[in-house]
């Protein structure tokens, strides 16, 4: 039995891990210390020096590490059983995403059902009610207990204008890609590539609408991040789910380039096909948003 | 076993690389393994001369030797570097250079990453560490950095310090992808779940609590960025918020953060247990099944350690009861390894008097948490030395116990020679009674009212202190003895060691040579 299985690929000696290494911690102590810098009223140039430096390895040691994955997978010399390791990894990254953003809906949950009802005074814990007088828990909360220290919003986004666009954006971008997928498996590259661009245009769509949302947030209606509870769950969630859907439509263009130049085959695709479960994990997420922030 | 290794010529089959470069760029799992160790043991050494500190200051009531402000920064530091710089680490490390062996697999399944994993931890605790020399001081509230504490009131620091608990996250979520993609992959034929060694299950179970917490530590520490520098209130109440919020989220982290600090060494000591009582392991499934009701338990018992601030009572009750249930489990596995022992033709080497001494002081940390449990009496005890005394017998003879007895275990199988067993038990005694005599004072104090986290206190405490001083500078000095031993059979100076140096042991580790040549397994072995 053991024979028979190809031998399990261990790479040479790497420079990209020692080079993310560095990456990330001159990014890292760059945006550091323009915070601390900023806070202070101190010059922030060589802070931002720092941190130029450090996303350009960064961006180069992306390139290369992939690029470095990609000839090897390319090569053949990836058996089926790295493709195994290569899934249980992604899974489990993708794992580790759920739980961060799960820290986030906690403190959402917290506020709503705990928190903010006991500075009203309600429940168990009401006699915080006594730290501001004649506060009125609400939610969404758009009286905070000290409007000096957080300024309320004027108003708050409703669920059923752009939200309920970018719900039905992002559950269609769902279906294409795996329109995309199925025809990757039936080597049909032709109609991969219709498919997975719809994907692109439904993604970039769907960051402009969110982009139109935030400006609409800070300009009209006062709701920022130092808006209270309210804004500082709204601007984290949706902010961090932001974030993702750009890191996942950057990840889609860079599977359109690689079909473009004929990589992936009808079974040998666990790149396409990674970059296709992180899609469906952030459309996910984005339905728990929609009901949790924008509907409930 | 070398054999193998031949009939795979392959021109990328050599030996280690010469010079820094074979660190730095490293994909063997060895190698890697053994960085970790040494990081490990480098930042045990530095959290240990902020205990001689704190302990010297606590020699004698009054303030004698560094001020209030410093001594804070020290009790911060001390607990996150031994937390997240020694204790985990040294884990990951024996993970590295154990689970590849003992599974029969040729690597970790992904040895790229495995490298990065381990060259981030330096570079978060080069961060961590220079705050110590930032304007404000470093980080000064305490290794759970409650907010208002951390945000209102932290130093500037604080916002290095959130980012190196980011890097450390990072670093722990690819090595724990790493380990579970190794368990669940790279298993030798025939080696089913139900076969796996112990320290294979529990830290399959450690690296599935690792990816399900750490993110929620980086998620409070984000909270914790924005509420400094960027005016969101998660942590105010003027705004809404909550400061006993990021106490829940900090300890549904937390509180399964103590069991990835001690899961392992449950494994550790399910290996040697039974090799030195010459028995198989008793009762192994119920092992298996108790490590995993622990895992599971360890997410609903997060508020145990929040009793006393002002939580409904329900949320007592209920957390109350849970964190007594996990008495059970913990009890399956204290009395197997009783029985493992029992009528067993026992000898005591080092690494049997370590997993001993286990035993029965991880008990005593474990009966000291039952007390505290218990919310009605956790109201005199929170926030005094008794919790001081409890943590510290859970994690010095649990967690670092482990850890040195898996040292002194998996030495001759690393280096290829025996280490000195005089020297061994010396360390041994010299450890085990300098902990004690530090730690155990700390349960009077600590009823008696003795608060935590304080550089001076009232005279009626100054006895026990100075027994507990003497006792920690015991301790620590002893493991410089530690480091000479290690280093003496790291250059192969003592008896060779055979493959198996432990005629009890078993499992597939002792099947290749001492030391293990630098490539294992690239075939994988049958098992039956």
């Amino acid at each position: 039995m053991a024979n028979n299985q190809q031998t399990y690929y261990v790479p040479e000696q790497s420079k990209w891990p020692i080079v993310a290494t560095v990456g990330m911690l001159l990014t890292l102590y760059g945006v550091a210390s323009i915070m601390v810098s900023g806070s202070q009223g101190e010059s922030a140039q060589g802070a931002w020096i720092i941190f130029s430096i450090g996303s350009l390895v960064m961006v180069y040691m992306l390139f290369g590490w992939f690029g470095s994955v990609i000839r090897e997978s390319r090569a053949g010399l990836y058996s089926d059983q790295m493709d195994r390791s290569f899934r249980w990894g992604m899974a489990w990254f993708i794992f580790s995403e759920v739980m961060f953003f799960a820290a986030f809906f906690g403190a959402l949950f917290y506020a709503r059902v705990f928190a903010v009802p006991w500075l009203g005074g309600e429940g168990d814990k009401g006699a915080s009610a006594m730290l501001w007088e004649g506060f009125q828990a609400t939610w969404p909360l758009i009286n905070n207990p000290d409007p000096e220290a957080y300024p309320a919003p004027e108003g708050v986004i409703g669920a059923w204008g752009l939200p309920l666009v970018n719900t039905i954006l992002l559950v269609t971008s769902s279906f294409t890609v795996t329109v995309a997928h199925h025809a990757l498996k039936e080597n049909n590259r032709k109609k991969v590539k219709i498919w997975l661009a719809a994907t692109i245009v439904l993604a970039l769509v769907f960051l402009g609408l969110q982009a139109e949302e935030y400006v609409h947030a800070y300009q009209d209606l006062n709701l920022t991040l130092q808006s209270g509870i309210y804004g500082s769950t709204f601007f984290m969630l949706t902010g961090f789910h932001g974030a993702h859907v750009i890191l996942g439509t950057l990840i889609l263009i860079v599977m359109f380039i690689r079909i473009q130049k004929g990589h992936f085959t009808g079974d040998n695709h666990f790149g396409f096909e990674a970059a296709s479960w992180y899609w469906h994990f952030v459309d996910v997420v984005w339905l728990g948003l929609f009901v949790f922030v924008y509907v409930i | 076993m070398s054999a193998v290794a031949d009939t795979h010529a392959q021109d990328h089959h050599h030996g280690p690389a010469k010079g820094i470069t074979r660190w730095l760029l490293t994909t063997n799992h060895k190698d890697i393994g053994t960085m970790y160790l040494i990081f490990s043991f480098t930042m045990f050494l530095l959290g240990g001369s902020m205990a001689m500190v704190i302990r010297a200051e606590l020699f004698q009531p009054g303030l004698q030797i560094v001020q209030p402000e410093f001594f804070n920064q020290m009790t911060t530091m001390h607990g996150l570097i031994m937390v997240f710089g020694a204790v985990m680490p040294a884990f990951v490390g024996l993970a590295n250079w154990m689970l590849p062996l003992m599974v029969g697999a040729p690597d970790m399944a992904l040895p790229r990453m495995n490298n990065w994993s381990f060259w981030l931890l330096p570079a978060a605790f080069l961060m961590l560490v220079s705050t110590l020399f930032m304007e404000g001081g470093a980080p000064n509230f305490g290794w759970t950095f409650y907010a208002p504490l951390s945000t209102t009131y932290g130093p500037p620091s604080t916002t290095f310090f959130i980012f190196a608990v980011h890097i450390m996250g990072i670093s722990s979520i690819m090595g724990a992808i790493n380990v579970i993609a190794t368990i669940l992959n790279l298993r030798a034929p025939g080696m089913t779940l139900m076969k796996m060694p112990m320290f294979v299950w529990t830290w399959l179970i450690t690296a599935f609590l690792l990816i399900a917490v750490m993110p929620v530590l980086a998620g409070v520490v984000t909270m914790m960025l924005m509420d400094i520098n960027f005016g969101t209130s998660f942590f105010d109440a003027a705004g809404g918020g909550d400061p006993v919020l990021f106490q829940h989220v900090f300890w549904f982290f937390g509180h399964p953060e103590v069991y990835i600090m001690i899961l392992p060494a449950f494994g550790v000591v399910s290996h040697i247990i039974p090799a030195f009582a010459r028995k198989p392991l008793f009762g192994y499934a119920s092992m298996v099944y108790a490590v995993g009701a622990i895992a599971l338990l360890s997410f609903v018992v997060w508020a145990h350690h929040m009793f006393t601030v002002g939580i409904p009572i329900f949320g007592q009750l209920f957390f109350m009861y849970a964190t007594m249930l996990i008495a059970v489990p913990t009890g399956v596995k204290v009395f197997n390894w009783v029985a493992t022992m029992f009528r067993g033709s026992m000898t005591f080497e080092t690494p049997m008097l370590f997993s001993v001494a286990f035993v029965i002081l991880f008990t005593i940390g474990g009966f000291s948490g039952l007390m505290l449990a218990i919310a009605p009496a956790d109201f005199q005890y929170h926030d005094t030395y008794f919790v001081v005394a409890h943590f510290h017998y859970v994690l010095v003879p649990g967690a670092i116990f482990g850890i040195f007895a898996a040292a002194y275990y998996w030495l001759p199988k690393w280096t290829g020679t025996m280490y000195d067993e005089t020297l061994g038990k010396t360390h041994f005694w010299l450890s085990f009674v300098g902990m004690n005599l530090a730690f155990f004072p700390m349960h009077f104090l600590g009823l008696a009212g003795m608060p935590r986290r304080i550089p001076d206190y009232a005279l009626q405490f100054a006895d026990f202190n100075m027994v507990s001083s003497i006792g920690a500078f015991m301790f620590g000095a002893t493991q410089l003895l530690f480091l000479f031993i290690v280093v003496k059979c790291a250059r192969g100076n003592g008896e060779k060691a055979s493959a198996k140096p432990w005629d009890g042991a078993e499992g597939l580790e002792w099947t290749v040579p001492s030391p293990a040549p630098y490539h294992t397994f690239e075939t994988p072995p049958e098992v039956k």
